[in-house]
């Protein structure tokens, strides 16, 4: 499958990137690991005048710690993310998440920008970062700005992003009691339903939940409910999880495909949902 | 047309490229590097799987000018000479292959995942390999000769 022609140019800095997207007006495309939008081009869903490649600059790439919170770059690889020593230590739900992406080639080309930019409803990242609240860094013509996670997935491949801007990194608090749990698409490996579940516990007693849910809906979600339900109750394993058996309750326009049937999927939130929180609160 | 200078197996490769041409075209196409197949062309089966910067990358879903400056490494770059790789004597000595359709890609799969982890339990190398499809052998001699290969590697 051979995509529309196209021009290539790399861009050598954030700067120079957001710089090259103006020039190019609306026919210019960010690639990063081109893993969501080379199959595009290729079935000629998708066909931009330009490509500019962000993948090799170097302010991009990396995790680190920023005041306290962490940082990922949106440039850094599935891979680099789920091998990342300061995430497994401080908030092994974002290296979980990333470990189930794809498959080992996904992984090493693969991006968070790029993920959370193309907005699959079945992509993993999004549960994770709605579960951290999470911002999104964002840099454009018009200057830097920020946008809650939950703000920034709005619908169905849609987001909370100009066509002339680009998604610098991701930034959150750490949380340890936190862990994602999907339900695989076996061959494809992306998620029918995916939790995120974040805790904040003290004293034996849940004072937060924040889970994020990918997979089900257009878009990912927080599951306020269940949230709601959550804060206040004791940090023992099966009262959450009781809590948390009916998540799926309350959804309406969950997706239904060859894999999975709305009903199918709903019963599965709430397994996944207890299942994140289970694993949760055992790294507590 | 782009300019690319790629290094494959070694050798510093230079060629006017459209930007839309594949790497997996490059290699196969311009550098007559056979080695490399393509299965299904859509990002899935993992045969074209070749080494970019030392990882395994799936070489349908890379333009090449996307791997300019960088190295590349295919199946014909593995053996030393009659050398063989552990891992090509690892698939002929557990018969890893029917077919040999997938097997260039299943290779270079086993290649990054021994350098990530020198000695896979059964289920890590199943994973490991999560992004390679074969029809033939039912994997289990797969998974035998990526062991077959490790153990090699670190006698
Ligand atoms: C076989 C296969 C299996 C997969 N399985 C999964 C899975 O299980 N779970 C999952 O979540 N994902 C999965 N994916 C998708 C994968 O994670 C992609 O890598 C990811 O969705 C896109 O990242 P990328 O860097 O490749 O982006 P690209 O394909 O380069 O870009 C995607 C989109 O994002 C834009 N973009 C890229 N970077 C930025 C940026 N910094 N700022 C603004 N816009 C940007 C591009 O312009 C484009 O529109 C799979 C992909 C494949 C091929
Ligand atoms: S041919 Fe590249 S993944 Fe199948
Ligand atoms: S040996 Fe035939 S596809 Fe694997």
């Amino acid at each position: 499958m051979i995509p529309s022609a196209f021009d290539y140019e790399r861009a050598t800095s954030v700067d120079d990137a957001v710089a090259r997207l103006a020039a190019a007006g609306g026919a210019g495309k960010l690639i990063a690991g081109g893993h969501s939008l080379v199959p595009l081009m290729k079935l000629r869903l998708n066909e931009p005048g330009t490509l500019i490649d962000i993948a090799r600059i170097p302010e991009l790439a990396g995790v680190r710690e920023v005041d306290g919170a962490i940082e990922i770059g949106a440039g850094t690889v599935h891979h680099a993310v789920a091998t990342s020593d300061l995430l497994r230590a401080r908030c092994p739900v974002v290296a979980e998440t990333a470990a189930t992406i794809g498959d080992p080639q996904v992984r090493n080309r693969g991006t968070l920008g790029g993920s959370i930019a193309h907005a699959d409803p079945a992509a993993d990242y999004p549960a994770t970062l709605l579960a951290l609240d999470a911002e999104v860094r964002i840099q454009g013509p018009r200057g830097a700005r920020t946008v809650a996670a939950r703000d920034f997935f709005q619908d169905l491949f849609t987001v909370d992003l100009a066509g002339d801007e680009l998604i610098t990194a991701v930034r959150f608090a750490p949380v340890r009691t936190a862990a994602y749990a999907k339900l695989y698409q076996r061959a494809s490996r992306f998620a029918i339903v995916g939790v995120a579940a974040a805790l904040d516990v003290a004293g034996g007693t849940v004072r937060s939940a924040r889970l994020g849910l990918t997979g089900a809906l257009s878009h990912a979600v927080r599951l306020t409910a269940v949230e709601e339900a959550l804060a206040g109750r004791p940090a023992d394993a099966d009262s959450v999880a009781a809590e948390a058996a009916r998540a799926g309750d309350g959804l309406s326009d969950l997706n239904a495909d060859i894999h999975a049937g709305a009903d199918y999927r709903r019963a599965m939130v709430g397994v996944f949902a207890q299942r994140a929180l289970r694993a949760a609160l055992a790294r507590g | 047309m782009a300019q690319v200078s790629i290094t494959v197996n070694g050798r510093r490769r230079t060629a006017e490229v459209e930007p839309r041409l594949l790497l997996v075209h490059f290699l196969r196409e311009h550098l007559d590097l056979t080695g490399t197949h393509v299965g299904c062309d859509t990002s899935q089966c993992g045969a074209c799987t070749v080494l970019v910067d030392g990882r395994s990358a799936k070489s349908c879903t890379i333009f090449a000018v996307q791997a300019d400056g960088s190295e590349v490494t295919t199946i014909e770059g593995l053996a030393k000479g009659d050398d063989l790789h552990p891992l090509q004597d690892g698939f002929w000595e557990e018969h890893g292959l029917q077919c040999g359709y997938c097997t260039p890609g299943m290779i270079m799969s086993s290649v990054n995942l021994l350098e990530d982890n020198p000695s896979p339990t059964e289920a890590q190398i199943r994973e490991g390999l999560d992004g390679n499809f074969c029809r033939c052998t039912g994997y289990q001699h797969i998974v035998n000769a990526v062991q077959n290969a490790a153990a090699r590697r670190s006698s």
